[in-house]
Order: structure tokens, then C-alpha cells, then sequence
């Protein structure tokens, strides 16, 4: 059978070239880079180039990239951290769509007695700027807010929101973990002062992450230990990981052009023709401002779990919002926030490309992604039910 | 990825029987759009008053497409006594098993075959002195005490499995915990139900019962504390196995045979088992 994966929002493919970059860091040139020998010393040189590659990709400074363990570290990390920096405040503002990493940690910190304020999005998933005006007091320790959305691909507009924060000389943090290596990312002309990403969603391997930190702000170690990362988190370097994100981040750079031209071409064929196609379905989220790789659709009066499943018996690997999918009984709490009907956000399913999809593949989920919908829909009692109120009106 | 059996994988991508009978005797329907799942059933009744025909529609996961499906070839033959005696747990069985988060999905089974026999019998369906304790879900509190019985449930999160309630806002979790409490205490002072008779074996399938409940319920358990045990032979209700590993010169080996390997062969083959070790 063959596979189509179109999950990338979930993880990537490891890219070959960043594979064999990291191949001899583990039993060839496997020195601690902050060894005094020859032998450490090569290998602190290779993490420097990638620290360099990294900043280079995110129009950083060298310093200014902290290597973690993955981007949930990183988001913990910023919030943390910054939390720590400022022990007399206890206000933190975040999003209702925030990914678990930042929502959950949230929730932690408001049972913990800090106040949590989350801003609430439309239908279209967009914020409102004015909430976030409004909820700026001078208790605020931190904003984050998500750079883009994992489950609609909806893309917030951070620099705005950090034109706001910043101008009350708050910490704005963001979580860019689906934008990077889908958007352009220019941290040099940028009103964010942290940015977590995540080296498995742009083809590295899992197990790494970055935190950014804007020289001169106020940070507090989060994993305290030795000297490594100046300071900034403990622990030796995940050596070949490091080596690997570099040069992932080198070849992000390259396809960022593919990525908003190729790879989001096939993205709205898929949409188009699977709206084209298949009666009573809908996209989920802003249409204007979301990534290039995803679109998330919604098939009414259908279960997720069901379709996952049914498509994954013909090789095609997507994701869904739906609530038995998660071991939770409601749908994503993206598209509660959002108010998607119940009628289609227990059938809402996720695709997300990468530079490794085609044509073809777009093609064999369109030919049988419709009688699959048309099969669950022959079951369900709603569907019938709907028809019948159809044909009445 | 769930863990669903090759049974439950067969009735989602096979399921039996779906759809509505025309002119039925009785129908139930339980769920909704926005629980994310709903099952409607439907029955006929042959002149011996027997289920002749079901047919169901689902809503849902996989899990809930099986359960139904398993629903309808669970009680087609069966009389509404017998059906009305159904259980979610005998779903669950019938499909090998459900992960436990999905328990809700045979749980919605027994409360639409108990809603379309109640349908059948022209009565209003049984939601009377009830109290909606999960606003999130609507469960009411009788749903949750019953599932609590049946099931020999005990935490928040197992009610949440088999009914859904607190799987929302969670706002109603002091209340099932206090259901919890209450059911259980109630249930001490019960004397313990007596069990149905369990049906009748040919000799061939309570030999292959007999080798599976050993192989899931009692060899891995011993392997655990280092032993193992060997099926010897099997003479009417007489069954004769060798003890190895630890087990064998272990001096309460005779308590583990009587008291473990007896009483879950009896809980699950038959009463009236008997285990005989047979020394090498």
C-alpha cells in the first residue's frame, strides 16, 4: 500500500540531506563540544555553524538562539522564565487556540493563582485587537500569542499584537512552531522578543527545538544546570540534533518560495476540488491569512475518527479535530473557540502538506476521500434527516 | 492510534445491518451532533415474538459504528426479555474488548436497545426523577449510578469512559464523585448479585474458552511472579494442569491453583470447574 502523508502540521520527514549532515556526530565525531581537546573543539565548531544557520533563518543574531529539547520546552521556557524575571507580577494574557504547550501550561499557572486572561477569536479563528488593548493592565508579566495556527493554518498578525504589547514595555512571546519554514520569519525588523520553534515540523528530527531570546531581555533558565547556551539552559548539547535543525533551517530558507507557491498551489487544488466534490463541507478558518500547507475541513453530520480511520486503511495519513480522536469527548478546542457548529466540527479533518507532496497524491485523496464521506454519511441518522429537511424546504 | 481489536476493525469497516426498518416494532434512538455521537435503532419482531430484524444508524467513531453493528447481531433471535437483559459489557465482550476510553460507545448501545424496547412497550423512555448531572453531555444521574453498577466503576475519569459525564467543563466532578461514593456504599450492603447462569458450552468451545481465559487472565499473571502453567488435559469439568517455573515447588502453589486459577476459570468458562494439578 502506498502511503500519502499529508500530516506535516503533526511532523515531518527527517530530510535526507539534514540526515546524513548528522550521521558522523554520533559514533565518529562524538566529542563534548565543551571539552578542552581537539576532539570537542571541531564539534563546538559545528554547532556554531548551526547556530548560525538557525539565526540566519530567522534574521537573528547567533546569541540570540537557545537550543531545547523540543517546542513545548521552548514555550515553557519563555513563559517560565519570564515569570521568574518578574516575580511581582501575575497576570499573563494568551489565546483560546494557543497549542497545548502554551494552553495547558496556562491553565497550570491560573491554578497556581496567577490571573489568565485568553482572547477570544471569531468565527474566522482572527483575533481582536481591541480585547487585547483592553486586557493589558499593569500586572501584565508576559503576552504570548501563537505566530500561526496548527489546526486552521490561520496566521495571527504577531507583529501588530507586538506593536501593542511592546508599547507597554511587556514581553511578547510567541509560539511559531507551524509558521516556521511556511511563512517568512524576520526576527531582525520584529516586535517579538521570544520565539519558540520545533525541529521535527520543518524536517529535522524530533527532539530538538529553539528558543529565541531578543538580546536585553529579562530571561531566568528554565533548566538549570551547567554553562551551555550561555547560561540559558543547562544541559550538554543534543549534538547531531543541533548539526541536523541547521541544516534544516538552511534548506527552510531555500523552500520557503515552494512552500507559498507549489506546495500551496496543491493545497487549494485539494480544497477546491474536495469543496467542488463533496456536498455540505466547509473550510474552517480565515481564508485570506492562513499557511500555505493547510487547509482544514469540515464534513457535516460525519465523525472524524471515522474518516481518519477510513482513510488511513487506503494509505492516507491526515488528522482530525474531532473529539474521539484526542481520548477527549469534545471536538478541538480551536474550533469551539472559533463556535464551528457541532454539526461539522466533529468531522472536521486537517491536511497538511509539505514540499515532499504531489500531484498525484492530491489526486488519489481526491478520488476517494468523496465515497468515503458518502459511506459514514449512508450510516449516520442525521444525514438522511437533513435531506429529508431539505426537500421540505 | 486506538488499539481496537480485529473485531472491532471488522464491524466499523463491515458493519452489519445498517440502516431503518421500515414499519418497525420498536425504535430507540439515543445521542446527538453535538455529544459526537448518536445511534438509532430499529426492530422487528417475528409472530414468536423474537427480534426477527435489527437495523441501526450511527453517528460516531469507529468504535460506536462497531458497538452498534455488534448490537444488532448480539439481539437478533433474542426475545425482548433477553434482550432487555443485554448489557454494555456484553457488547464490549462480543467485539473483544473496547479501549476503555470508548466504553461509552457500548454503553449508548444498551441505551438505545433499552429506549426502542421501551419504545416497543409504548412506554415514555425511562428519564423520570432524574437529575441532568453533566450539563456538557446531559447525563443524568441515573445513567451515571447505573453505569456505576454495572460496570463496578470507580473514578471520575472511568465514569467519564462509560458515560461521558465531567468529560466536558468538569465543573460536575464533585457530584460524580459523590454519586461514586454513595453507589458503592450501597452496593457493600448488597448481597452480591447472583449470576446468571451462564449459557451452555458445546465441549469444543469451552476447551478453546478455557485455553483463552488461561492465556489472558492467569498464565501472565503468574509469569509476572515468575511461574507458568501448562494445560494437561481437560476431562468434563475436571481440568488438569502442570505448574512450572517458580510455581512448581512453590509451597503455596496448592493456594494458587484453588483459589486464582479455579475462580477465573469459573468466572469466565463455567461454575462448576474444577482444577486438578497433575505432577510431573
Amino acid at each position: 500500500m502506498k502511503t500519502v502523508y499529508v500530516d506535516n502540521n503533526a511532523t515531518t520527514k527527517v530530510a535526507p540531506e539534514v540526515l546524513e549532515e548528522m550521521m558522523p556526530y554520533f559514533s565518529e565525531l562524538y566529542g563534548n563540544p565543551s571539552s578542552m581537546h581537539f576532539f570537542g573543539g571541531q564539534v563546538q565548531k559545528k554547532v556554531d555553524e548551526a547556530r548560525e544557520k538557525v539565526a540566519d533563518f530567522l534574521g537573528a543574531e547567533a546569541s540570540e538562539i537557545v537550543f531545547t529539547s523540543c517546542g513545548t520546552e521552548s514555550d515553557n521556557a519563555a513563559i517560565l522564565g519570564t515569570l521568574d524575571s518578574y516575580p511581582e507580577k501575575h497576570h499573563l494574557i494568551t489565546t483560546r487556540v494557543e497549542h497545548p504547550a502554551v494552553g495547558n501550561l496556562s491553565t497550570y499557572l491560573g491554578r497556581k493563582g496567577y490571573r489568565v486572561t485568553e482572547l477570544s477569536v471569531d468565527r474566522e479563528g482572527r483575533l481582536d485587537l481591541d480585547e487585547l488593548r483592553e486586557s493589558i493592565t499593569e500586572e501584565t508579566t508576559i503576552v504570548t500569542v501563537m505566530y500561526a495556527n496548527n489546526e486552521t493554518g490561520v496566521i495571527f498578525p504577531v507583529e501588530e499584537v507586538g506593536e501593542i504589547v511592546k508599547a507597554k514595555g511587556i514581553p511578547f512571546h510567541t509560539d511559531a512552531v507551524q509558521a516556521a519554514g511556511k511563512i517568512s520569519l524576520n526576527l531582525k525588523k520584529s516586535t517579538v522578543d521570544m520565539l519558540s520553534i520545533s525541529g521535527h515540523k520543518l524536517h529535522a528530527p524530533k527532539g530538538i527545538g529553539v528558543l529565541f531570546i531578543r538580546k536585553g531581555t529579562k530571561f531566568s533558565p528554565f533548566l538549570i544546570g551547567g554553562h551551555q547556551e550561555k547560561g540559558r539552559r543547562g544541559g550538554t548539547e543534543n549534538v547531531p540534533y543541533i548539526i541536523g535543525l541547521g541544516k534544516a533551517c538552511e534548506l527552510a530558507k531555500k523552500s520557503l518560495n515552494e512552500e507559498n507557491t507549489r506546495v500551496k498551489a496543491l493545497r487549494d487544488y485539494l480544497e477546491a476540488k474536495l469543496l467542488e466534490k463533496i456536498p455540505n463541507t466547509l473550510v474552517n478558518g480565515d481564508w485570506k491569512n492562513r499557511l500555505p500547507n493547510t487547509v482544514s475541513v469540515s464534513f457535516e453530520y460525519v465523525e472524524g475518527e471515522s474518516i481518519l480511520l477510513l482513510l488511513s486503511d487506503l494509505g492516507i495519513c491526515a488528522s482530525s479535530g474531532s473529539a474521539c480522536t484526542s481520548g477527549s469527548l469534545e471536538p478541538s478546542h480551536v474550533l469551539r473557540a472559533m463556535g464551528v457548529p457541532f454539526t461539522a466540527a466533529h468531522g472536521s479533518i486537517r491536511f497538511s502538506l509539505s514540499v515532499y507532496n504531489t500531484k498525484e497524491e492530491m489526486d488519489y485523496i481526491i478520488e476517494h476521500l468523496p465515497p468515503i464521506i458518502q459511506r459514514l454519511r449512508d450510516i449516520s441518522p442525521f444525514w438522511k434527516d437533513y435531506l429529508k429537511s431539505q426537500k421540505k424546504q | 492510534m486506538w488499539d481496537y481489536t480485529e473485531k472491532v476493525k471488522d464491524h466499523f469497516l463491515n458493519p452489519r445491518n445498517v440502516g431503518e426498518i421500515e414499519n418497525p416494532d420498536g425504535v430507540g434512538e439515543v445521542g446527538s451532533l453535538a455529544c459526537g455521537d448518536a445511534l438509532r435503532l430499529s426492530f422487528k419482531l417475528d409472530e414468536k415474538k423474537r427480534i426477527n430484524d435489527a437495523k441501526f444508524k450511527t453517528f460516531g467513531c469507529a468504535s460506536a459504528i462497531a458497538s452498534s453493528s455488534a448490537l444488532t447481531e448480539i439481539i437478533k433471535g433474542m426475545t425482548l426479555e433477553e434482550a432487555g437483559k443485554v448489557t454494555n459489557q456484553d457488547i464490549a465482550n462480543y467485539l473483544g474488548g473496547l479501549p476503555e476510553e470508548k466504553m461509552h460507545c457500548s454503553v449508548m448501545g444498551r441505551e438505545a436497545l433499552e429506549a426502542a424496547i421501551a419504545n416497543y412497550r409504548g412506554e415514555k423512555v425511562i428519564k423520570e426523577d432524574f437529575e441532568i448531572v453533566c450539563k456538557c453531555f446531559g447525563v443524568t444521574d441515573n445513567e451515571i449510578i447505573k453505569a456505576i453498577r454495572e460496570n463496578n466503576l470507580k473514578t471520575i475519569e472511568q465514569v467519564t469512559y462509560y458515560t461521558k459525564a465531567g468529560g466536558g467543563c468538569g465543573q460536575c466532578h464533585p457530584k460524580i464523585e459523590a454519586l461514586i461514593e454513595r453507589v458503592r456504599k450501597e452496593m457493600e450492603k448488597e448481597p452480591p448479585p447472583v449470576k446468571p447462569e451462564k449459557r451452555k458450552l458445546t465441549n469444543i468451545q469451552k476447551i478453546k474458552l478455557i485455553e483463552e481465559t488461561l492465556g489472558r487472565e492467569i498464565i501472565p499473571a503468574l509469569k509476572a511472579d515468575g511461574g507458568d502453567l501448562d494445560l494437561i488435559d481437560i476431562e468434563g469439568n475436571k481440568v488438569l494442569v502442570a505448574l512450572r517455573g517458580k510455581c512448581s515447588f512453590c509451597p503455596s502453589s496448592e493456594f494458587t491453583l484453588k483459589q486464582y486459577v479455579e475462580s477465573k476459570l469459573r468466572e469466565f468458562v463455567s461454575d462448576d470447574i474444577e482444577v486438578e494439578e497433575v505432577r510431573p
